[in-house]
């Protein structure tokens, strides 16, 4: 009986770490999705929604997207948080937007957006893990 | 084309949609939360620049 009452126990868990880490991923190559895997609509279209709207003003204020192996440290930051956004940065190297160099105030501004889109995804995602984990309380 | 402020508003909001929704746990307190910072960001962005205009001056 107590073992089980292990075995259950155990194959909730593994359960609850496999979904928390499809939460985790998921949410990090679609912004919100992670949320909607958790069947939390609503929260999951606002981050959709929020994020995609600063990655997309970004690139439309003709930001930059960084690029890997650059050599310099303030791009490789850049990189890092504009990895964040997953699938957005993915498509965004596919269809080689935000290649062109940086010249106006503005397009300075909109590689900030896309910056922090990233940074906001990472945020997003890494909550959709502490949902699924039981580590935030699901209201 | 966006002007300086229209940016800062949609920065603003977009940011404190994310800060809410991942910082709180019950959605009324999210909405505060939320509410909270984009008032921040705003009063804070129009804070410093009165500051540079000053210093400008």
């Amino acid at each position: 009986m107590m073992e089980e009452r292990m075995a259950t126990h155990a194959e909730q868990s593994t359960h609850t770490s496999g979904k928390a880490t499809a939460a985790l991923i998921l949410g990090w190559i679609i912004p919100g999705a992670g949320h909607i895997l958790l069947g939390k609509w609503v929260r999951g279209a606002l981050l959709f929604v929020s994020i995609l709207t600063m990655f997309s003003i970004g690139l439309a204020l003709q930001g930059k997207v960084y690029i890997p192996n650059t050599g310099d440290l303030l791009a490789m930051l850049g990189f890092a948080g504009d990895l964040g956004a997953g699938g957005l940065y993915l498509l965004a190297r596919i269809m080689s937007w935000g290649a062109a160099p940086v010249v106006t105030a503005l397009a300075d501004y909109g590689t900030k957006f896309i910056v922090v889109a990233g940074l906001l995804n990472v945020i997003a995602a890494v909550d959709a893990y502490s949902l699924a984990s039981g580590r935030k309380a699901a209201a | 084309m966006l002007s300086h402020f229209s940016a800062v508003l949609i920065f603003a909001l977009c940011v404190s949609v994310v800060f809410g929704i991942t910082q709180r746990t019950e959605p009324r307190k999210m909405a505060l939360f939320a509410g909270y910072c984009f008032v921040l960001f705003i009063a804070g962005t129009m804070l410093a620049s009165w500051v540079m205009w000053l210093i400008k001056r």
